[in-house]
């Protein structure tokens, strides 16, 4: 008998939509969380959160004003002292708690911050809610043990830290500022991103059920101007910001001589270095996720691929390929790879690059050829060859899905390429060769080295950058260090 | 030549395919794909005529009951080949082929003749497909050359057989060697004649060995077969074998061909499973899916 070639079942198998449906019910107007209490803005005004995948309003979230930021942090300094004073173990009892209702409620976030963000639900869901739970988890463990941490000193908090996320990982970075601040007897006041309020404010109502004294957690939304307030005011004693360098560079200069202390994550133009000698197919897999992952909107992206000329053309083959299988689309699909870019402006700030590398006489590859959703903020994922240092996508952070695609013919020139920067957050490294992996990191100026692997966080790692990626660490025994202040208290020998 | 394989992230992109939500129309359609590609093993030194015709009635007609639109058959039986006359018979008119495995399967600790006549003798008796062993001991030694003559020579012995490449690779244990083999499998293969799509395999496991078919494994091999594909446009099949017990976990592997070598390899001249048990968990899944409701494992004929 001959074997039947013919199919008996279609050939073309595809995917049905898999569509998260659980309903998270959103407040029409969300009000500003101060002194453990939901009130409205004495700003009154409200600005609206879209859903960036349907141009759907989600919401109206309260616009924080000068009224409401002197009212969050007179909250939070009266809390101080009391919250301060407590027993470390009994303010790890709180981080658990926090931790642990985040777990509970961790599909109702995870839907949550699909809607109001655009990424996928896989990516909220396996990566964002269970890593902030994590670093609620992790600090609560070190509320206790401070003097360990720093062993030989006396510890005491800063005080009231005024903390301004970005709208990237909008409750892992609540969690990032909060957790170690709170383990550590500060009291805060946190401003999310103007288009990413929502979980922040889910996280206000699980601190008001696991009953965390009031005014020691304060949530504040608002836009640019709000933050601008609270890292103005007087009562503040401890500045921390995630986001762009150069509202970085704005904020130094306005807390220098305040005596406040500073920390800043800013932004990134990843390294990411593949060796001749790497496993390509697995390489593959780094660059993608490191440039792909929410949509690019990662500080830490991989977006400089340098690659080592003699396999560029193999890279490019298996990237392209790769590249296809990815699905972009409705967030809310548990097959969706990549989702909505997070707003409009920032739709056009990737646009506007994309041109920039057109222009510039790098050659882009749109090998992406899904269709994308009509309605919403959408962007192929895509990536650029003969792409050279001087070139503008070469150099500036875009924070979306595209990238760079650079070769180098020997490692110095490859140290000497990603070090070609002035950002220094992160970087990957992809070789067999364990001691090439050695020699490499040490020459590498960025905080944050993948070696064959990227975008792995945990809480237990300090992340933070060189340059103009900003100062201070979070996560890890080093996240501690802002948020303390040290004495060292000597008695006389005898 | 040896090429580089990171174990860590083998298991990584591998884990990711089992997070594919696969529903309604797409899993109606994936388990009869499934089921269609099965090779209904039995491989036992208790094999007996009669049983092999129970597991032949079971392969062409895989249900009594009733479901719309009729199930497929499945894609082969494979069975060892004294046994290959009585399959033969028994599959008679249907779309089902007889594979046999040869070369003194499952160790193929045997001289090269007696492995070449075995496979001989099983394609004289009628076997469509010949599930051959690679020379384990002689790769694990360092001696390719030797293993890659052999395969060669057994394709050669196969004439109009299709020849599936079993590397046994719960023995190889390391991705880096199982990258190896495939290579030098699908490259010795092609040293006998051309090969037109879906004439040569590459197979896992013989199911006498643990760990058999994974995922991570299989996907070293679905690698090489796209970059053998990219080199010359020949597809070279796949076949995990042993191990994959659920219609879920098959599901599982349909995701990862799909989006490492895409649809052209999603059908049973390019894609099999070698496994017994699953039948009876993909037809379970199947009446579910039309009844809403799951069956006794009783409801189902053992073969």
């Amino acid at each position: 008998m001959s074997i039947d070639t013919q199919q008996e079942t279609p050939g073309e198998w595809e995917y049905s939509p898999a569509p998260e449906r659980t309903q998270v019910s959103i407040e029409p107007k969300n009000k500003l969380f101060i002194g453990g209490k939901f009130v409205s803005p004495k700003s009154r005004s409200w600005f609206v959160t879209l859903n960036p995948a349907t141009e759907e309003k989600l919401a109206d979230i309260a616009c924080g004003g000068k009224a409401d930021v002197n009212a969050a942090v007179l909250a939070a300094k009266k809390a101080l002292p009391k919250w301060s004073k407590l027993d470390g173990s009994v303010r790890a009892k709180y981080l658990y708690r926090i931790a642990r209702r985040i777990q509970e409620r961790a599909r109702e976030f995870a839907i949550l911050e699909t809607m109001d963000g655009g990424k996928p639900i896989k990516e909220s869901r396996d990566i964002d809610i269970p890593l902030a739970a994590q670093h609620f988890f992790y600090y609560a463990g070190w509320a206790d043990k401070l003097e360990y941490a720093f062993a030989g000193c006396t510890v005491s908090p800063v005080g009231v830290c005024a903390q301004i996320i970005p709208w990237n990982f909008p409750l892992l970075m609540a969690a990032w500022k909060l957790a170690p601040a709170l383990a550590c007897g500060n009291t805060c006041i946190l401003k999310p991103a103007e288009t990413t309020s929502l979980t922040a404010l889910r996280l206000a109502e699980v601190i008001q059920e696991i009953g965390l004294p009031e005014g020691v957690a304060n949530i504040v939304t608002g836009a640019g101007n709000t933050g601008r307030l609270l890292a103005e005011h007087s009562g503040v004693n401890k500045v921390a910001f995630t986001g762009s360098t150069e509202v970085g560079k704005l904020l130094m200069r306005g807390t220098a001589g305040t005596g406040k202390k500073l920390t800043l994550e800013l932004g990134g133009k990843g390294a990411n270095i593949i060796f001749a000698d790497a496993a390509i197919d697995q390489a593959v897999e780094g660059i993608i996720s490191g440039i792909y992952f929410n949509q690019g909107h990662v500080c830490c992206a991989g977006s400089r691929l340098l690659v080592e000329e003699s396999i560029l053309d193999e890279v490019v083959q298996k990237l392209t390929h790769r590249l296809r299988s990815l699905r972009v689309g409705d967030p809310l699909d548990k097959n969706t790879d990549l989702g909505a870019i997070n707003s409009q402006s920032q739709l056009e700030i990737v646009q506007q690059y994309v041109r920039a590398g057109v222009d510039e006489g790098a050659q882009l590859h749109e090998v992406h050829q899904e269709r994308l959703p009509s309605k919403g903020y959408w962007c192929h994922p895509c990536f650029f060859t003969d792409v050279q240092p001087s070139h503008t996508i070469a150099r500036e952070e875009i924070f979306g899905p595209v990238l760079s695609i650079m070769t180098f013919r020997t490692p110095q020139e490859a140290i000497m390429r990603a070090n070609d920067s002035p950002y220094g957050l992160a970087a990957g490294i992809w070789t067999d060769k364990g001691s090439k992996i050695f020699e490499i990191a040490k020459e590498l100026e960025a905080g944050v080295i993948w070696c064959n692997t990227y975008n792995k966080f945990d809480p237990a790692s300090p992340f933070g950058g060189f340059k103009e990626s900003g100062f201070g660490r979070e996560g890890g025994m080093q996240g501690l260090r802002p948020y303390v202040r040290l004495q060292k208290v000597r008695g006389s020998a005898s | 030549m040896r090429i580089p394989v990171d174990t860590v992230m083998v298991e990584e992109r591998a884990s990711s395919f089992t997070c594919r939500s696969i529903k309604t129309e797409s899993k109606q359609q994936g388990l009869r794909l499934v089921l269609s590609m099965i090779d209904l093993t039995t491989l036992e030194g208790k094999d007996t005529p009669e049983k092999v015709r129970s597991l032949c009635a079971k392969a062409m007609f895989p249900w009594e009951g009733e479901i719309e639109p009729p199930l497929p058959s499945v894609a082969a039986v494979c069975v060892y080949p004294n046994l290959v006359r009585v399959a033969k018979l028994a599959l008679e008119g249907s779309t089902v082929a007889v594979a046999s495995v040869a070369t003194g399967f499952p160790s193929g600790q045997y001289p090269l003749d007696i492995r070449i006549n075995d496979v001989t003798d099983a394609v004289k008796a009628g076997a469509d497909e010949i599930d051959m062993v690679i020379n384990r001991g002689a790769f694990l030694s360092g001696s390719f050359d030797e293993v890659a003559e052999e395969i060669t020579r057994v394709r050669e012995a196969c004439g109009n057989a299709h020849l599936k490449i079993i590397l046994e690779t719960g023995e190889l244990e390391t991705l880096e060697n199982i990258r190896v083999a495939s290579d030098l499998a699908i490259l010795a293969a092609a040293k006998a004649g051309p090969i037109q799509d879906g004439e040569v395999f590459i197979k896992t496991s013989t199911g006498k060995v643990s760990p058999a078919a994974t995922m991570p494994v299989t996907l070293v091999m679905l690698d090489a077969i796209r970059e053998y594909y990219d080199k010359t446009g020949i597809r070279i099949g796949m076949k995990p074998a042993g191990g994959i017990r659920t219609a879920k976990q098959a599901l599982h592997y349909l995701v990862m061909v799909k989006e490492t070598l895409g649809n052209a390899w999603l059908n049973k001249s390019l894609f099999r499973f070698g496994a017994s048990s699953l039948t009876n968990d993909v037809l379970r899944q199947l009446v579910r899916q039309q009844t809403g409701r799951y069956t006794a494992s009783y409801d189902f004929s053992e073969a």
